[in-house]
């Protein structure tokens, strides 16, 4: 396994690195800036695509990882827009960038921002603990018939988990206990030791219990199935879960994973890092990333980039809206 | 036996010259940034890390490993030379680890820490090595109400069990329960205390606060009685750390307490800096001269520093088999090890079985050896001591300053330090004691998160912290430190009498 991922990647730096363009490159190690804690799905990204440049010499500067993940991502937000000109630093992000100006009114405006590409969309799924009902049906019919809501674990309060949350309960009329925690990670565990009833974490997330079968995938809240159909644990593979509409829940959530670099940098910078990250997407470490954690591959830039940001932006807003969760 | 051959293997997967230099090399690193303030085990890891992308997994993480066992080991030069703790749980072992070295027996005291710091990473290893499946499914045992029972213990153990007058340790625990709460609340998504400040956004940061409690108030407290360092030249030579070693049975009922707590709290998250202070305060209510403590006992090195490395160590377990960091420095490991495509969780012993116990006996070796390292390096960091203060300062401040800034990019890290620097100051003057409000600052966000959840989860009814056996013990044997002055008072009433009464005439 080792020796061909290592020759596909060599052959595809190869590749890359011959056409030497004479643009813009950075001068100084550039900072890939994590609105998460360590060991979250956008810090993993981070550390892949870190991995992958540095394996593959896609750019003569080294690149680290640099977390931002106080105030639930807010933290990193801020930095980005205070660091207006500087093309040394990118934003890994996701929906936070539309959900935190909304919520805790921050005062923060992803247009304000230099977009540079849109990566992956990352899956969100229901899972409940093995030992649990077996369907979303019965799942459903056994959070209605207990006698204290069903308790759901996320990250973090008004975000996507929680919208996720609120418009399974309109969809099934089931009442839960929405319990905001720290991190995906810690939301798995606390799932597994039956603290709580359910999550709705990614796929990266739950990866790890699920393959130990400590939790069981009971849909995917997206309009197809994940496209991914290699054995997962011993008998499933992503493609093996139905979608919630599928299971009558007509309940559906992408989240965007995108680069931004700050506001105010130069169409020269903002072309290097679409190239580099264009060139991220073909390493077989990405492909093997996207796969492992079920990612769906998506490359926009450009007009299409800003026109997806803008449809995204107005869905999210809607969402936000529909649950209460927008701050007066 | 199973594990003890899967120990062995670890072994011999490891003891080839590639890796043992790679040890020494990660050991020395380590050291390196454990001694400076602030920039300790985590950032140091961190920066590190992408160094070992090219190399395998198994030697990658030995050497990132070592540099965390360096850090650790570290992160006591710091605090007893100069009050300055390099990580959150060394804390503890400044309150008689510097007392120790102002009275010229800093080599004594680095000698003590030292070695309970090994003596508490073996313990945490070889409960690692023998019970990681058992261990693993106790911490998922922990859900809020149990985490909180866990914090609550801290708290009130701290309020009950100190020396210091009672409502002074409460003002300062409020006082660092408040500014832990600024930032955004995890639990509603909205933002406290910020004012509109962009830089309140992230909250206070707790190492910022420390190096500023800790390191700057001890230079503008120094700068007023005296322009000197109050520790004198500290010789050291084989015979003090024989010396040490030959009185180290004699405390075997505090290493032994130390090393229980630490490992029991290590593997809760967080876990670290909570058994550092209750190692501590435990050593003292038993010590048979209690006041001695705070002053210079070599026992108040001991314990804190025993409980803290077999918590540090323990905490690996957790990360390993569940996936939770228990520190910081773990989570970066951990974004290390997802790098490598290994991905903790309970499989990662079934499926790597090499990597993983190639990683504990790395333990037990970068142990071993770090020791060595660090016993032969102690003269030349007690020697920074006769260097006169007027030049030692400036450079104290000026890395005080880096670690605040380094931590998370931020200049306004670096006025919050020289503010926390007077406070410290202002408290130590009217005998206010700094470690109920470092404590609080620390914990007191996980603290208050873990008993919302729990409040949300069990709608509303107090009741959940006595649901199970398991947390109903913890929630009570809280309450019963918190009172235990009174109680302890009853039962003297009564007849029943404990030890430190018995003992004073």
């Amino acid at each position: 396994m080792r020796i061909p991922v290592k020759a596909v990647g060599a052959a595809t730096a190869l590749l890359l690195s011959a056409p030497a363009f004479a643009g813009w490159e950075p001068t100084k190690p550039v900072e890939i800036v994590v609105a998460a804690g360590a060991g979250g799905a956008s810090d993993q990204m981070a550390r892949m695509m870190q991995a992958a440049i540095q394996k593959n010499n896609l750019m003569k500067q080294p690149m680290v990882v640099s977390l931002k993940g106080g105030a639930s991502g807010a933290e990193a937000l801020m930095y980005m827009k205070s660091s207006e000109g500087d093309p040394n630093k990118v934003l890994i992000a996701y929906s936070l960038i539309y959900m935190l100006p909304l919520s805790a009114k921050i005062p923060f405006n992803w247009r304000e921002l230099t977009p540079v590409s849109v990566i992956a969309l990352d899956q969100f799924v229901l899972w409940d603990n093995s030992a649990g009902p077996k369907t979303v049906k019965e799942f459903v019919d056994a959070a209605k018939a207990a006698s204290s809501p069903f308790k759901m674990g996320g990250t973090g309060s008004k975000r996507e988990d929680h919208v996720l949350t609120v418009f399974l309960e309109q969809k099934t009329g089931a009442k839960f206990s929405y319990l905001p925690y720290k991190s995906g990670g810690e939301a798995a565990t606390q799932l597994v030791g039956n603290h709580t009833e359910a999550n709705v974490n990614n796929p990266s997330e739950n990866l790890e219990v699920w393959r130990a079968g400590q939790v069981r995938p009971l849909c995917v809240f997206d309009k197809e199935r994940i496209s991914y159909t290699s054995k997962v644990t011993d008998t499933q593979s992503w493609a093996d879960i139905p979608t919630c509409k599928e299971q009558g829940v007509d309940v559906q959530y992408l989240m965007l994973r995108a680069m931004f670099l700050p506001g105010k940098v130069t169409a020269e910078q903002q072309a290097f890092y679409v190239e580099l990250f264009h060139k991220v997407t073909q390493t077989a470490e990405y492909k093997d990333y996207m796969e492992k954690q079920a990612l769906k591959p998506i490359f926009l830039t450009g007009k299409d980039m800003v026109q997806f940001l803008e449809e995204d932006d107005a869905t999210n807003k809607a969402l936000m809206t529909e649950a209460g969760f927008v701050a007066k | 036996m199973e594990a003890l051959g899967l120990l062995l293997h670890g072994f011999a997967v490891l003891l080839t010259g590639k890796t043992l230099v790679l040890m020494m090399v990660g050991l020395v690193l380590g050291i390196f940034v454990g001694v400076l303030p602030g920039l300790g085990g985590p950032n140091g890891v961190a920066i590190l890390l992408p160094l070992t992308f090219t190399m395998d997994p198994t030697s990658a993480i030995v050497m990132l490993s070592c540099i965390y066992w360096g850090a650790l080991f570290g992160g006591a030069i710091t605090s007893i030379l100069f009050n300055i703790p390099g990580e959150a749980w060394s804390v503890a072992t400044t309150f008689d680890g510097y007392p120790m070295a102002q009275q010229g027996r800093a080599a004594e005291a680095l000698t003590a820490a030292f070695t309970s710091s090994f003596v508490g990473s073996l313990v945490a290893v070889l409960l690692i090595t023998f019970l990681a499946p058992m261990i693993s499914s106790f911490a998922l045992k922990f859900g809020p109400p149990e985490f909180f029972a866990v914090y609550l213990l801290t708290f009130c153990s701290f309020v009950g069990l100190g020396r210091e007058a009672k409502h002074k340790t409460v003002i300062s625990m409020s006082l660092g329960l408040l500014l832990a709460g600024v930032g955004m609340d995890t639990v509603s998504g909205n933002l406290r205390m910020t004012f509109g400040s962009a830089d309140l956004l992230r909250g206070i940061n707790f190492l910022v606060a420390v190096i500023g409690l800790f390191g700057i108030s001890e230079i503008l407290l120094t700068m007023e009685e005296r322009l000197a360092l109050r520790g004198h030249a500290a010789s050291i030579s084989l015979r003090v750390v024989l010396g040490v070693w030959k009185d180290l049975p004699k405390y075997w009922v505090t290493l032994l307490r130390s090393s229980f707590i630490g490992c029991w709290l290590g593997i809760t998250p967080g876990g670290a800096i909570a058994a550092s202070f209750m190692g501590y305060n435990l050593a003292k209510r038993f010590a048979k001269e209690p006041e001695s403590f705070g002053k210079g006992r070599i026992e108040g090195v001991f314990a804190p520093e025993t409980a803290a490395h077999a918590s540090g160590t323990s905490a690996l377990l957790p990360m390993l088999a569940l996936g939770i960091p228990g520190s910081g420095t773990a989570a970066i490991l951990l974004g290390g090890l997802m790098v490598w495509g290994l991905n903790p969780g309970p499989l990662l012993f079934v499926e790597h079985k090499d990597f993983v116990w190639g990683l504990i006996a790395s333990m037990y070796l970068g142990n071993v050896v770090g020791l060595v390292l660090v016993l032969t390096t102690v003269p030349i960091f007690a020697s920074i001591l006769r260097v006169p203060f007027a030049a030692v300062a400036p450079m104290i401040v000026v890395s005080c300053a880096i670690g605040a800034y380094a931590i998370q990019n931020a200049m306004f890290d670096i006025w919050l330090m020289l503010g926390f620097g007077i406070v410290g100051y202002v408290f130590k003057k009217i005998g206010i004691p700094l470690a109920p409000f470092t404590l609080a600052l620390v914990l007191g966000n996980r603290a208050e998160d873990a008993f919302r959840l729990s409040m949300i989860g069990s709608g509303g009814n107090l009741g959940v912290f006595w649901s199970n056996g398991l947390v109903g013990s913890i929630t009570t044997l809280a309450i019963v430190l918190l009172f235990w002055p009174v109680i302890d008072g009853l039962l003297a009433r009564v007849g029943w009498t404990t030890r430190t009464r018995a003992t004073s005439p």
